[in-house]
């Protein structure tokens, strides 16, 4: 159908469009992004209506299991789990987004520097980035976080430190190899403006890599953040975060299991999701 | 070739040092001294205790006797352990972590190929697409979660495996098989990719026709070719064994490395800490330059593409 249409009316379809309904025809790249959207929104509201808020104790109702009242159930200071998990969603989701957002400003930045300069100043910041990449970045990270001390922005600054390295190279990967194309020349022959070229040319050309790329730097940063709580690194009670509440949940899983399940069963799912899309992505921008 | 592997030596080594440097920054930064205790001391003193150890000496000095001192691998002694200096605690425990490490990677790296290649054979059916969501399952599974529910099904629950400690073979299954998922996934997955890939190329198909049996073309001629990425996967996966060990040596109470690692961020144990990032660093440029060098054994097209590339530039 598409096929069909595209052939007959060469201008029926934008290229947005022919990906959305290739998207579409990736069911699970689907689902998993109406599953994130519920996320966000649940993220969003759910701690605005709660009765309940995430840091209220109520030490007679400690380690409830899951109930009407508490759909989570409450944790060892009677806090409401449902509550704090939505709360915590906003926290993971946050680092995870922030982080990848920091990495794609650096990263452009970067590796289009070194794209576009080319020669020695291109050599240069790749070799740089070389040298900074082949570091164990989680190490470094905590032992950072370990002397600037624990807090939501010392985890972002941390985590972007050493996570654009993968975007400039893509970024530069990219520019390098669309740079050289017909169509740019053409542009450049016809008399484009610079910018022109770069907005109508380059950059929404170079965006497919650079989306799956952004895709999979988001679960990754989520992850860490988690891996950081769970060493006390992480953001400070009462706040928690996912990996907080799981790390809770850990030493009292066998009485209270629910404690541990709810949060570390949205890890996973958070996780599953942001991986099938930026793998449907990445199949559909190859193919 | 000699060049090549030269010039990743040189590379790796500077990457240490930039670890170096990075770790003696971060020691800088904390305020403080190590002499200011809940009593104060007298200043004459504090004073004297500075100068003894060094450090009221010009900060280039100070960070010149560091990398001396970083190179000969003294990192001098725990402060919350007392008596034990860095490098002996490192020795006593690496070999745990470095045992289970190894138990972890002949898991994931076997099962991996197997798994992939199996789902690669038959890709529209149930076999191929079973391996393939447990391959995306294993991914997304963060290694603490993973291990927390081994030790609770397998070891609390049914009681097949012992549930922490180290000791025998049985106790280290549950902490290898945490370790291992994950980087099985990834190569699994990989080995799918790369197969399905190899299996549409034309050598295969003369194979094919020559009446050759699919088992030895797969193990013969194609896996040869999906060696060397997997190879460049190899620095990668050792990572991720290692920053694994951390919370899975913890969960399990394994006396390894990982499981002081994440006391000493715990105690705050600066000289631990940085003693063990700098140590932990090394060994992972290391192996990355080892899979380095073995992907260039194995796929000689490398070599020649990089110096193609250098005659270029």
């Amino acid at each position: 159908m598409t096929l069909y249409l595209a052939s007959k009316n060469p201008g029926a379809l934008s290229s947005s469009k022919k990906n959305w309904t290739k998207f579409k025809s990736h069911p699970l790249a689907y689902a998993s992004i109406v599953f994130l959207l519920l996320l966000g929104f649940c993220a969003l509201f759910i701690p605005i209506l709660s009765p309940y808020t995430y840091y209220d104790i109520n030490l007679s109702i400690k380690n409830q299991p899951p109930s009407l009242q508490h759909w989570f159930g409450t944790d060892d200071l009677g806090r409401d789990l449902f509550t704090r998990t939505w709360n915590g969603a906003r926290i993971s989701l946050f680092v995870g987004i922030a982080a990848a957002a920091i990495d794609l400003v650096l990263g452009m930045l970067w590796g289009g520097i070194a794209a576009l300069a080319g020669g020695k100043v291109d050599e240069m910041m790749m070799r740089l980035a070389d040298i900074l990449s082949a570091i164990p970045s989680l190490l470094m990270i905590i032992a950072l976080m370990v002397v600037i001390g624990p807090g939501l922005h010392t985890i972002i600054i941390a985590l972007s430190l050493f996570g654009w390295i993968t975007m400039a190279r893509v970024v530069r990967g990219q520019l390098l190899q669309i740079k050289h194309n017909g169509y740019v020349i053409a542009a450049k022959a016809l008399g484009a403006s610079f910018w022109r070229i770069l907005f109508k040319h380059l950059l929404p050309n170079s965006l497919g890599p650079i989306i799956v790329t952004l895709t999979l730097t988001i679960p990754s940063a989520i992850f860490t953040e988690a891996f950081l709580s769970y060493l006390g690194l992480g953001v400070q009670a009462p706040i928690a975060s996912w990996g907080t509440m799981a790390s809770e949940g850990l030493p009292a899983m066998e009485y209270y299991p629910w404690r541990l399940f709810f949060p570390s069963g949205l890890i996973c799912l958070t996780m599953l999701a942001f991986n099938t899309i930026g793998d449907s992505l990445s199949n559909m921008f190859d193919s | 070739m000699a060049l090549l592997i030269i010039r990743k030596l040189f590379y790796a080594c500077l990457s240490l040092v930039v670890v170096m440097t990075f770790t003696f920054l971060l020691m800088k930064m904390i305020p403080g001294d190590p002499f200011q205790q809940e009593q104060a001391l007298p200043s004459e003193i504090h004073q004297a205790l500075r100068s003894h150890y060094g450090l009221n000496d010009s900060f280039l000095k100070q960070y010149g006797r560091y990398l001396k001192q970083a190179t000969t691998f003294n990192f001098g002694s725990s402060l919350v352990h007392k008596g034990q200096s860095v490098s002996q605690i490192i020795r006593t425990s690496f070999p745990n972590s470095a045992l289970l490490g190894g138990e972890a990677l002949a898991l994931s790296i076997p099962l991996g190929l197997l798994f992939g290649i199996a789902a690669a054979l038959k890709p529209k059916k149930a076999q191929g697409s079973l391996i393939t969501c447990l391959a995306v399952l294993g991914i997304s599974v963060p290694s603490f979660i993973l291990a927390t529910l081994l030790q609770y099904i397998l070891g609390i629950k049914l009681g097949l495996f012992p549930i922490a400690r180290w000791g025998s073979m049985m106790h280290s299954f549950l902490p290898a098989l945490s370790l291992g998922f994950m980087p099985m996934a990834f190569i699994a997955r990989l080995t799918r990719t790369k197969m399905i890939e190899e299996l549409h190329q034309g050598y295969v198909t003369t194979a094919r026709a020559k009446g050759i049996p699919e088992i030895s073309i797969i193990a013969f001629h194609a896996l040869r070719n999906i060696l060397s990425p997997l190879f460049s996967f190899l620095g990668p996966l050792t990572a991720s064994i290692l920053t694994g060990s951390f919370i899975v040596e913890k969960i399990f109470s394994i006396p390894g490395l990982g499981y002081w690692f994440v006391s000493s961020v715990l105690n705050r144990d600066y000289p631990l800490i940085m003693g063990i990032t700098v140590f932990y660093c090394a060994i992972l440029l290391l192996t990355s330059l080892i899979a380095d060098i073995a992907c260039l054994f194995v796929n000689p097209r490398l070599t020649a593409a990089a110096l193609q590339e250098r005659e270029k530039s």
